[in-house]
Parts: structure tokens; C-alpha cells; sequence
């Protein structure tokens, strides 16, 4: 079998946290080891980067593909092609589609459809309660063995503590992760926009940032009841932090993501009614975003998610209370992600942490690192090219995002799949 | 000539100049609405479609009156009787109504930011006539010519904005007028009516009403919004009448030649006494309607004349989709 050997590579490690120049090489879909000084064995084909970045492949929890139900805006198709632009290379997908995924069956058909459609590694996720309506659990272990990676109920918070409690409870004995949306929902209710006075100006909607802290609290007090493992899909807010930190620090098996948007953008970038802006939660003040910043600096926040979500025109085309939430950004995480880095609120190799190495080790993935015998799923990047995104040239069959128009550096060269070539390429 | 808009979406986009010369076409339309021949042709050969997405008598008739006597050929559009329950999205009725060319498009609609939506998609001037809870701009205007011909100006003034701030695009576009013609404005109100964030706009915030009135020029009464409530703002109306109404009592805190004010239509004996709604000596009420109809007609002209300009200059005005 023919090792590749990409040179000329500055590799970030993110479990090594260091960048150096070096080569790396892969076999049989695998990484075989990189370093400064390793030579290409006899035969090699070699692959030169030509300076640029190469690191581990993205791994990116919460993906929405709205198949089976809404295919129209998105396919495991369109979807895998525009990770595959993106250097997405394992997508983590959510299971509020329509039907809701909360069966083995309709698991499988998700699970058959991505293995025959996308591009890159597709790993669906159940709901935890069936229809996602908070009132019975799902069949967690059947769902495991069909092969499940986490159960989440998305933003559909289980108002009912004995049924979540239950749930946690069966999760935890059959070592099943389970994903919480921390948010109080009596408070959010009808909400499209965080309290404040950028709300009160506009006349929205809005919830108070108390609120994810709120649900934060609840939950952390269920976990603690009943040991399970959780995921905080997104935490957004100063106030929620303190919470958070102490689970950790009390020993609760307890993780939390954030979403690419609320790291990047803040509440004013809705400026008029702009819908494509809209998300849940909702975009907040800018003390909350540099926070959340910090927080992932400090290793409190854990995992960076695109929390792509398409939505078409037809549902983003309306008053701002009726448009439909969220925004796709599966193509723009990286682009985005770097705006982190080039501002110098974080290094390379902690993006990668954030973005590949720690959502592998939540979900107990091997990929998402550059150690020997971890899968060949790398990405090749020039972080400073700059351009200007159009959002029609996104491979999403949806184009909501909230980076039309704007100015991005970062472009990608090539990314690889188990070694294989999936997107772009270094002409070698 | 320092009025520029395109459309009149609300009080925030404008400038001072423009409030004022707003304001001054708005004082020669309340004499030509004195007189017995009220007939001017400023929109004459323009049409002007009234289409409000939401129930209101008294505004609608303001704009009708004053399209009408400024030669307008005026059509009125309820909407929640049509298109919407049968399903067409706010853009699809805008683009429909494109076609039939109109000159204005007078727009109200429950949900904040929907005028503005509305007006990326047609190519005449839109006037916001209401949009959820984010502006009210003629109200605005409409109060601040009643104040200005009452107190003599509308600088340096004490405003007592009063009572269901939450709710209130009047309240929301008054504030910001008020503020940019440089006054003191001052919210009373109960907490739970009051929009969180509000006083970084620069306001003071008063839970008693006495205090909030101390001494201020105008008091202006907020109609309590009791069909946009979710229920449990405040425990009864007649304890928000006992501690927000506004009587003879809690009036005497304001100054002796203080003017009360109030959008319409009244709840007598919840925000306010019957009987102050109807002392011509304090209440302006309905001088307010009488402005109403003059401000709206100005406001009409203005844009009117902009889209003559933008016509003649070959400019498509506004931005088609």
C-alpha cells in the first residue's frame, strides 16, 4: 500500500499544542507519524503543502441535515459537500428532522442515507425522548447499538424533572452521552432576541440572559443526581459560566459547546430586523461574547459547533418575530473560527482543541489528532488568505447565513477523509 | 430643503432639521384644515394605499382625511381579513401591490420591523403607521407639534411618558424624538411594564408616580394595552388605577400649566380620569387629533416630493427585489 507524506506543512497538534514545520505521513487511510525530521520512506508519494496549515479535520456536534422531512433545504448530499468545503470532515448530526430520529429504524435510514450520499464521516445522533416532546425516554440501547453516538433532545427542553431525571439516569448506565440545551423555557418563550436595550429599542421579544443560566443550574442539579454524562450544546452567557465551572471543578462528567456565531457576532449585528441573524438562543451583548471568548480560552467552554441549522428563503423572509431561527455554517466555521485567531484571542492549536480534539475525546472518537494510528482525516489551510463571502457560492442547499457580504480570511486547500481526497487538492 | 427621506419608517432615522421642517409644514396644514375650502393638491394624480395588518379606526382615518385633502386617490386595505388567511407571506402581498403602482404605502402590522421589510420590496414611499412594539413616527411627530404649540417650544422640556412603556411604540418613538430635540424624558411606569435596557436610552425611570410627575411640562398617559398582554402584568386594573391612573391628585405633582396628552382611544378610570381627559384648561387630547391629520399630510408631502425628485432624476427609488 502507498504512504502519502505531506511536507513542507506547518502541523498543528492540538494535543501536543504546539505548530511546527514539518511532514506527516499517512497509510491505509491512517496516520503512520509527523515530526520535523521524518523522512519519506522509499517510494512515498509526496504531497507539498507549500508552507501552508495542516491539522486535524473538523469534528463539528450539531449539525442539522433536514433529511429525512426537509430535503429541500438541505441533503446528506449538499450537506457532506459543503462540510467537505468547509473542512468538516465528521459531522455530528442532530436528530430533529421530521420524522424526529428517536427510533433504531429511522436512525438506520439516516445513517444509510449519509453513508451513501456525503463525502464525509456522518455520525447521527438520537433524540432522548420520543418525538423530542419530553415525556417518555427513547430506546437508548437499541439506539446505541444502531449506533447513536450522543441522545439530545436539541432545543426542546424537557420541562418534566422525573422524566429528564429518568432519562439521565438510564443514559448513564448504559454510558451514553447525553446533549442539554440549558435554557429556562418558561422565560424564553416566544423570545427573538436577548433583553436589553438593543431589544427594547427594536420592540422584539426578548428572553433575559438569566434564562440559560437558569436551565444551566437545573440541569447541572440533575446530573449531580443522577452521574450522567452530559454535553452543554451552547452556552452563551457571562452569567452562566460561574455555574459551569464549579460542576466541573465538583467532578460532575459535565463538557459545553458553543456555537461559532455567538463567538463571532453579537446582538447589534441584527442592526434592522436582519433575519439571517436570528438564532436560538439568541445573538447577545457584546460583554457575553467576549466572556464566552474568555471562557474558551480558559478551557471552561470545551467545543466550538457550527450549529448549522438551514432554513430557506421562504422562512427567513419575514418579520423578524416569524422568521425561523438559526443559520447554516458548515462552510464558514473555519473562515469564522479564525477570526478568533487573528484577533489573538486564541493560539491554533486551542482553536483545534475546541474544534476537532475535544469533541473527538467527548464522543470517544479516534480522529481529531495527528497521532500515529489516528484516521487521516486532515485538512490543508492558508489562514490569512483573505475574500469576501457570497453566500450563493455556499454548497448548502440552504444560504442563510449571517456572513453574506462579510470580509473573512482563512481559505482552504484540500480535505482528506480517511486519506482520501475529498475536497480541493495540492496538485500532487 | 433638509428633509431627505425615501420613506418614513420612524423618529430614529431622522435628523433634528427634519423633525422640524416636519413640523413647521405640518402648522400652514392645520390652518388649511381650519378652513372652510381644505382642499390642497400636493398629492394630486399620486395614490396612496392605506393597508394596515392590524385593527385601527382612529389612525387609519387621519391618514385617509389627510391623503384625501391633499388630492390623493386613497384606497384602503384591511388585512387581516385577505391575503393573510389565505396564507400569502407579508413579501408577496407588498409585490402585489407593487404592481398596482402606488405613490404611498401607509403600513401597520403587529410585528416589530415588518414596515421596514416591507419597504426593501416596493418602489414608493413607505410610511410606518404603526409596526408591533418598535415605532409609531407620525404619533411621535403628532405629539411633539401639540407640544410645541401649547408650551411655545419643544426644547428644555419636563415629559412624563406614563404607564404601559413595555408595549408602546408611542412610547418608543417619543422617547426618541424627545431625546434628539433635546428634553427630559421621564418613564413611570411598573416594573413589569417597563422594557428592560430603557434607561440606557437616556431616560429616568420612576416606579412612583408622584415622584415621576414632580414638577414635569407635560404628562403624557399610555393606553394600558390590555389586548397585548399575556395575561399577569399587573393584579387589577383598578390597583393600576389607584397607582398609575392619572387623577387630579397625582396631576397636582406636575407643574401648574402642565398639559396631559394621550394617543387614544381612553380607557376612562384606568390610566385616567374621566374627568381630566376632559378639562380643556390641562388635557390637549383632542388638539392631538386635529394635529394628527396636519402632520400626516405633511409627513405625505415631503415624501411625496422626494419621489418626484428621484423620479425626475431617473432613479429607481427604493430597492426592487
Amino acid at each position: 500500500m502507498r504512504t502519502d507524506v505531506f511536507t513542507n506543512a506547518q502541523i498543528i497538534d492540538p494535543e501536543a499544542g504546539n505548530v511546527s514545520l514539518g511532514a506527516l505521513a499517512i497509510r491505509d487511510g491512517v496516520i503512520v507519524g509527523h515530526g520535523a525530521d521524518l523522512s519519506p520512506p522509499e517510494g512515498a508519494n509526496i504531497i507539498d503543502c507549500g508552507g501552508k496549515f495542516l491539522a486535524p479535520g473538523l469534528i463539528d456536534i450539531g449539525v442539522k441535515v433536514c433529511e429525512p422531512g426537509e430535503r429541500h433545504k438541505e441533503s446528506y448530499r449538499s450537506a457532506g459537500l459543503a462540510a467537505a468545503a468547509g473542512g468538516v470532515t465528521t459531522m455530528v448530526t442532530r436528530p430533529d428532522t421530521t420524522p424526529v430520529i428517536d427510533t433504531p429504524e429511522t436512525l438506520e435510514f439516516a445513517a444509510r442515507r449519509a453513508a451513501e450520499a456525503a463525502p464525509v464521516r456522518v455520525l447521527p445522533m438520537a433524540a432522548l425522548t420520543k418525538g423530542q416532546e419530553g415525556r417518555e425516554m427513547t430506546e437508548i440501547g437499541f439506539l446505541l447499538d444502531a449506533g447513536a453516538v450522543a441522545f439530545t433532545d436539541c432545543d426542546h427542553v424537557t420541562t418534566n424533572t422525573k422524566v429528564l431525571s429518568r432519562a439521565l439516569s438510564y443514559a448513564r448506565s448504559l454510558g451514553a452521552l447525553v446533549i442539554l440545551h440549558p435554557q429556562e423555557p418558561g422565560l424564553s418563550q416566544g423570545a427573538a432576541a436577548t433583553s436589553g436595550k438593543f431589544a427594547s429599542l427594536r420592540g422584539l421579544p426578548a428572553v433575559s440572559p438569566m434564562a440559560e443560566r437558569m436551565g444551566l443550574d437545573r440541569d447541572i442539579a440533575l446530573i449531580e443526581m443522577t452521574g450522567a454524562a452530559v454535553h452543554f450544546d451552547q452556552i452563551t452567557t457571562a452569567r452562566a459560566l460561574p455555574a459551569l465551572e464549579r460542576a466541573k471543578a465538583n467532578g460532575l462528567n459535565v463538557t459545553a459547546g458553543t456555537s461559532i456565531h455567538h463567538l463571532t457576532l453579537n446582538e447589534l449585528d441584527v442592526a434592522d430586523y436582519r433575519t439571517f441573524y436570528k438564532l436560538k438562543p439568541p445573538l447577545r451583548a457584546e460583554d457575553d461574547r467576549q466572556a464566552t471568548v474568555d471562557a474558551l480560552r480558559r478551557g471552561v467552554i470545551d467545543i466550538i459547533s457550527s450549529m448549522h441549522t438551514p432554513q430557506d428563503e421562504e422562512s427567513k423572509r419575514l418579520p423578524f418575530e416569524e422568521a425561523a431561527s438559526g443559520a447554516v455554517a458548515l462552510q464558514t466555521l473555519l473562515p469564522a473560527a479564525l477570526r478568533l485567531y487573528h484577533s489573538g484571542d486564541l493560539t491554533l492549536p486551542q482553536l483545534f482543541a475546541a474544534l476537532a480534539l475535544n469533541p473527538a475525546r467527548r464522543l470517544g472518537l479516534p480522529q481529531g489528532r495527528l497521532a500515529a494510528g489516528a484516521p487521516a482525516d486532515l485538512i490543508v489551510f492558508d489562514a490569512n488568505a483573505p475574500f469576501v463571502l457570497d453566500r450563493f457560492t455556499l454548497l448548502s442547499k440552504s444560504k442563510n447565513t449571517p456572513f453574506d457580504g462579510a470580509r473573512m480570511q482563512g481559505k482552504l486547500a484540500a480535505t482528506y477523509v480517511g486519506g482520501r481526497c475529498v475536497h480541493g487538492g495540492l496538485g500532487a | 430643503m433638509s428633509f431627505s427621506k425615501q420613506h418614513l419608517l420612524g423618529i430614529e432615522p431622522l435628523a433634528p432639521a427634519e423633525i422640524t421642517e416636519i413640523l413647521d409644514l405640518a402648522e400652514q396644514y392645520v390652518s388649511l384644515n381650519r378652513n372652510e375650502m381644505k382642499h390642497a393638491d400636493a398629492l394630486r394624480g399620486l395614490t396612496q394605499i392605506n393597508m394596515f395588518f392590524e385593527n385601527s379606526t382612529r389612525t387609519q382615518a387621519s391618514f385617509e382625511l389627510a391623503g384625501k385633502r391633499l388630492g390623493a386617490d386613497v384606497m384602503n386595505m384591511s388585512m387581516q381579513a385577505s391575503s393573510i388567511k389565505k396564507g400569502e407571506t407579508l413579501i408577496d402581498t407588498a409585490l402585489t401591490l407593487n404592481a398596482m403602482h402606488p405613490d404611498l404605502l401607509v403600513v401597520r402590522h403587529p410585528h416589530s420591523g415588518a414596515v421596514d421589510l416591507l419597504a426593501q420590496k416596493v418602489n414608493c414611499a413607505v410610511l410606518n403607521a404603526g409596526d408591533g412594539k418598535h415605532e409609531h413616527p407620525t404619533q411621535a411627530l403628532l405629539d411633539a407639534l401639540t407640544i410645541r404649540r401649547a408650551k411655545g417650544r419643544l426644547h428644555r422640556l419636563s415629559v412624563a411618558i406614563c404607564g404601559d412603556i413595555a408595549h408602546s411604540r408611542v412610547a418608543r418613538s417619543n422617547i426618541i424624538l424627545l431625546g434628539k430635540m433635546e428634553n427630559r424624558v421621564r418613564l413611570v411606569g411598573p416594573p413589569t411594564l417597563m422594557p428592560t435596557g430603557i434607561a440606557d436610552l437616556g431616560v429616568e425611570v420612576f416606579e412612583d408616580m408622584r415622584e415621576g410627575l414632580q414638577d414635569v411640562d407635560v404628562v403624557m398617559m399610555l393606553r394600558l394595552q390590555k389586548e397585548r398582554m399575556d395575561g399577569g402584568f399587573i393584579p387589577s386594573e383598578r390597583e393600576y388605577f389607584h397607582r398609575y391612573g392619572l387623577d387630579a391628585e397625582k396631576l397636582a405633582y406636575a407643574k401648574d400649566d402642565a398639559i396631559v396628552m394621550h394617543p387614544g382611544p381612553m380607557n376612562r378610570g384606568v390610566e385616567i380620569d374621566g374627568t381630566i381627559a376632559d378639562d380643556i384648561n390641562r388635557s390637549v387630547i383632542q388638539e392631538q387629533v386635529e394635529m394628527g391629520v396636519a402632520v400626516r399630510m405633511a409627513a405625505m408631502d415631503l415624501l411625496a416630493r422626494n419621489l418626484r425628485a428621484r423620479r425626475q432624476a431617473g432613479q429607481t427609488p427604493g430597492r426592487m427585489v
